[in-house]
């Protein structure tokens, strides 16, 4: 069975289709909510913020041009309102999160134990990596985005979105190495 | 080991491992890497790193769970607040969205049982490609649609008369071409595209247009055009 493309939804939800909206809803509000998340760190606010999401693509349907494909422009917004939560936050305190999600380098059991399953350092390295790193990671790696969409997404250019997912890996090598993982590179 | 041997090539090629993974790349530039990685050893092995990463961000993701119901709720409560605030006005009836809509219904399949059906296909598939050029004066382009006729590097293609609308859009973005003009007054259902903003030597059209002769789903015929 070949499903109604997004483009076609789109045209839907312009003309006030609630069905319409549903189903691009139950297509998308997983992977919307966890690249929230990812940014906010807080499941409530995600919620919150994917609501408002879907209610300016409600809202914006008409105005769509399709120059972007539709799960790009609902990322765009998504990060537009997540950036805008996280602005409303105290100054720090993700930032404190951030440290404390990694930067300890004592071994204790936990930690010793983590060290023998290399699959689960590497994501908790990937936890601890900055906002700006997390998000062209999870742009390229899980959302499946090319280098112009994420140039799009980001609002950077094509050159930079290379550049930055090239130090977000090196960080992330970086923190595997201060985790007693050296993977040689770079 | 046959290494790539300029580095900065070496650098360009290991920028673009992460989006190879992910199976994003245009075919032209995943055949770059493709090449470069059975050349060079280091560089496979540091594919193999960006394969790991890729795994495990999905995992990572993959563990993030999903929103309650909570959320959904409180979108169509919002919605519903708003249309009984000002009900929207439906929009005037949209040829193009209409047949691209039945167009992307239509399969192979359904459309294999008679000759008659695939003339058929055609027909929408014409009506679908004009609907994408022809725009009202003032307003943007959408997808695959250039601003300038005579600029770059062009072929003329017929596609493939199973090709859904969809298909047509993805080749176009996923070799960054634009349709510029058509049905051409040449016969067959021509259109024109244009493969690049800037003029192209004629070997590298040549490699572009031949790749996409490769793309027998969604291309029935394509030429280099000067």
């Amino acid at each position: 069975m070949q499903l109604t493309s997004d483009e076609v939804l789109i045209g839907r939800i312009a003309n006030g289709d609630r069905l319409a909206m549903q189903v691009l809803y139950a297509r998308y509000h997983v992977r919307v909510f966890r690249f929230v998340v990812r940014m906010v760190r807080d499941e409530a606010v995600a919620e919150d913020l994917i609501s408002e999401v879907f209610l300016d693509v409600w809202r914006q349907a008409g105005r769509f041009e399709g120059r972007s494909t539709v799960s790009t422009w609902m990322l765009a917004i998504a990060r537009f309102k997540a950036l805008s939560a996280l602005r409303r936050r105290l100054d720090g305190e993700l930032d404190e999160e951030t440290a404390s999600a990694i930067e300890d380098p004592t071994d204790d059991p936990e930690i010793a134990l983590e060290k023998k399953d290399k699959s689960a350092m590497i994501r908790k390295c990937l936890v601890g990596l900055s906002a700006e790193h997390r998000e062209i990671i999870d742009l390229v790696y899980y959302h499946e985005k090319s280098v112009g969409e994420v140039a799009e997404i980001v609002g950077i250019p094509e050159n930079t979105v290379k550049t930055r997912m090239f130090y977000a890996r090196k960080r992330l090598a970086e923190l595997l190495k201060a985790a007693g993982i050296e993977r040689g590179w770079p | 080991m046959n290494a790539i041997s300029k580095e900065p090539e070496r650098h360009e090629i290991e920028a673009l491992l992460p989006w190879h993974a992910a199976g994003t790349l245009s075919r032209r530039d995943a055949d770059r890497v493709e090449q470069a990685l059975a050349g060079d050893r280091e560089l496979a092995r540091r594919y193999d790193l960006v394969r790991e990463e890729l795994a495990e961000t999905i995992h990572l993701n993959e563990t993030l769970g999903a929103p309650s119901a909570r959320a959904m709720e409180k979108l169509f409560a919002a919605i519903d607040a708003e249309e009984a605030r000002a009900p929207r006005r439906q929009r005037p009836f949209d040829l193009g969205s209409r047949v691209s809509e039945l167009l992307s219904k239509l399969t192979p399949r359904a459309l294999a049982w008679s000759a008659t059906a695939a003339v058929a296909a055609i027909l929408v598939q014409a009506a679908v490609i004009a609907a994408v050029m022809v725009k009202e004066p003032g307003i943007p382009g959408g997808p695959g649609l250039a601003s300038a006729l005579s600029e770059g590097s062009f072929a003329v293609v017929r596609f493939a008369p199973q090709a859904t609308a969809n298909d047509i859009t993805n080749f176009l973005g996923a070799y960054k071409a634009t349709l510029v003009e058509g049905p051409l007054n040449m016969g067959g259902q021509l259109y024109r595209i244009r493969l690049s903003e800037t003029k192209l030597p004629k070997d590298e059209i040549g490699k572009i247009v031949r790749q996409m002769q490769s793309e027998s789903k969604v291309v029935g015929f394509i030429a280099a055009k000067e």
